[in-house]
């Protein structure tokens, strides 16, 4: 991609380690030197961004660990010393906290950037797939620390979490206790969170390097989906996209402050506020923002199909919902990459953003909840007053318990009166549309999109006509706005 | 294996030679090695000593009066030791043949680990929800039992799921009676 190197020492020192280690000639042709498509917009500045989260993420938590006591007596009361004793600890601490929901915020748009402009597609499939094992990784980590603080939320979620193991026959509680080191979660199953919490970034840095080795073997992709040609598509990296990329990375941090300074547990849950008790769960037990259309998904699956549980079924499709990503490239059939020019598959990946967002709702939500109903709760009663005959009452409300009020006052007011003897009643249910339901409508969609509309539509779809180079979609572009100018 | 990356030395052609023996051994003994090497770092995560440790405990029945429940921990894990009034018996032996996801008589629920008819007034099971852990509440749910307030699961008073995600009934842990009033769980 990047072609012959342009880099030249100019000093003695260089030339002389240019020729033991060639690392500036390296970093030159990668960050300075190195050609990116002349179109990129403004979602492409996200790579830089997230690279900022990561080093954020390490050196807040390199220093929170410094003052971190990974023990169940003690864990609550240093991160609370944290936040009020130890010198800006309450700002470190609030930037690595909220900073783990601004790394997911720029990770979801970067991958639907991904997803709408085909950055999946063959070349960069191993570009991809190895995005999405940083994910992955981020998700474990992100769950990992927090368990940390040993509030509440952390213990129960980690409880609910290890709990899903064992829906796995045979093996499952094994691997659950050996994950906890014990037979709950416990001061082993802390400690070693700790450990693998502060492990895991550095992982994470090491799958980043071979991301962006991988990047630029078979360059970026830009929002046309075009390959670069020649020198007129593209620009070179320094200034062009540093400066991009520097602009857009401090819009960013100025909205993270605003959450560090002004919102810093506005995210997070009160629940992880009291410590961590075993013997009382919360009543409501959910993940973190950024995990909520996942926990939707698994409890969405409320019915068992044939050996396979309701438990099992809902975890192999929350598991599935992020491993389907990894077979993407194989999965979606059009030659055409950006879906600026697939007329039909942009509105099916428009609805599926919206599903992703209505799923994290779902998540939020009690599974009971009703979200609309058709027609009102009606107890119907039968009874045979005194006088002789037969009587019939009927009582409705929006809810069983209003149903019911109203049932009981006409009771007492003619029932009662007539000297009635026994009463039938049979209770009319309306039909009730829960999120329950809604999850599976939507989890129904995100499953359908992948599996169903990106194979099928790739065939079937005419999509619009692409240029051939970038240089000719910008003046196509240019074209059309004097055109609309004039 | 080697027969393609390894020249032959002497003998002929295709014919295994006293070379490839020995790559095939050394690979075989390495990575019995490396396997026994990674043993140790894996099982490390296993319970330790001390946690298996706890894996009994005793318990004065005669602390709990009728008609309530104590919450006491065997191997850090919550569990119900439940005084039933006689109404909660003759509920849960009415259900005995319902329709049960997890079909067990009430008499089965209370089987002491030898074997042995427990005592029927006292329920012990871990207050764990078998759909994701977790601690559910008595006197909530349609069946006079425990409610697991997570996701919905509704136990009778036999502790047996009767309805919600939950796959099984609460489990019962392994106890045997002592005395007439000492039970010890694990």
């Amino acid at each position: 991609m990047s072609g012959p190197s342009t880099y030249e020492p100019k000093t003695g020192f260089e030339r002389w380690l240019d020729q033991r280690l060639p690392i500036v000639r390296m970093m030159h042709d990668s960050f300075v030197d190195y050609p990116t498509p002349r179109n990129l917009n403004y979602f492409w500045t996200f790579g830089a961004i997230l690279m900022l989260c990561l080093v954020t993420q390490i050196v807040t938590g390199i220093v929170l660990a410094m003052h971190y006591t990974p023990s169940i007596d003690d864990a609550f009361n240093s991160v609370q010393r944290i936040r009020r004793d130890v010198p800006f600890g309450w700002l470190i601490q609030n930037i690595h906290a909220t900073g783990a929901s601004m790394f997911f915020l720029a990770v979801y748009i970067h991958m639907f950037r991904g997803l709408y402009y085909g950055s999946y597609k063959a070349p960069r499939e191993v570009l991809w797939i190895l995005g999405v094992v940083i994910y992955v990784l981020m998700t474990a980590t992100a769950f990992l620390g927090y368990v940390l603080p040993w509030g509440q939320m952390s213990f129960w979620g980690a409880t609910v979490i290890t709990n899903f193991f064992t829906a796995i026959p045979v093996v499952g509680e094994p691997i659950q206790q050996w994950l906890m080191g014990g037979f709950a979660i416990d001061n082993p199953t802390l400690n070693r969170f700790f450990s693998l919490h502060y492990l895991l970034p550095f992982v994470i840095a090491g799958v980043v390097i071979l991301h962006v080795w991988a990047l630029h073997v078979t360059g970026q992709n830009n929002p046309d989906g075009i390959e670069v040609k020649d020198k007129a598509d593209t620009v070179p990296f320094t200034p062009y996209a540093t400066i991009k990329d520097l602009f857009a990375t401090v819009l960013f941090m100025i909205m993270f402050a605003v959450f560090v300074f002004f919102l810093p547990d506005a995210l997070g849950h009160p629940d992880n506020f009291i410590p961590a008790d075993p013997l009382k769960t919360p009543p409501h037990i959910v993940p973190e923002w950024y995990l909520l259309p996942f926990y939707a998904i698994l409890r969405a699956i409320d019915f068992s199909i044939g050996p396979i549980s309701a438990k099992l079924g809902g975890l192999m499709l929350m598991a599935g919902a992020i491993g389907i990503l990894f077979i993407l490239p194989w999965l979606d059939t059009s030659k055409v990459r950006s879906m600026r020019y697939r007329p039909v598959a942009r509105w099916f990946f428009l609805i599926f953003v919206a599903v992703c967002l209505a799923l994290g709702w779902c998540g939020a939500q009690s599974p009971d909840k009703v979200i609309g109903q058709a027609g009102e709760f009606t107890i119907n009663a039968t009874y045979k007053p005194a006088a002789g005959g037969e009587q019939t009452l009927t009582a409705t409300g929006h809810t069983l318990e209003a149903a019911e009020k109203a049932f009981e006052k006409q009771r007492a007011a003619t029932v009662a009166s007539a000297g009635a003897g026994e009463l039938t009643t049979t209770v009319v249910k309306p039909f009730q549309f829960k999120v329950t339901q809604f999850s599976q409508l939507l989890t129904l969609y995100y499953f359908a999109f992948f599996l169903l509309v990106l194979p099928i539509l790739g065939l079937r779809e005419t999509p619009n006509r692409v240029p051939e180079t970038i240089a000719k979609a910008i003046g196509a572009k240019r074209g059309a706005a004097a055109e609309k100018g004039a | 294996m080697a027969e393609s990356a390894v020249p032959a030395h002497g003998g002929g052609g295709d014919e295994p030679t006293r070379r490839d023996f020995i790559y095939i051994a050394t690979g075989a003994v390495g990575a019995v090695g490396a396997a026994a090497l990674v043993w140790p770092f894996i099982n490390q995560m296993s319970p330790a000593s001390d946690t298996l440790a706890l894996a009994s405990s005793e318990y004065d029945l005669s602390q709990v009066p009728e008609g309530q429940q104590v919450v006491i921990f065997w191997r850090k894990k919550p569990v119900f030791i439940r005084h039933r009034t006689a109404a909660e018996i003759a509920a849960a032996r009415a259900d005995d043949n319902a329709p049960l996801p997890d079909p067990q008589t009430d008499a089965e629920r209370v089987v002491q680990s030898n074997g042995q008819p427990g005592k029927a007034e006292y329920l012990i099971v871990e207050a764990s929800c078998t759909h994701f852990g977790c601690v559910p509440t008595f006197g909530g749910g349609s069946y006079g039992g425990w409610l697991c307030a997570c996701h919905g699961s509704v136990y009778d008073t036999a502790a047996r799921i009767r309805s919600g995600p939950a796959p099984a009934n609460l489990v019962a842990p392994p106890y045997v009676y002592t005395s007439d009033t000492i039970v010890k769980i694990g």
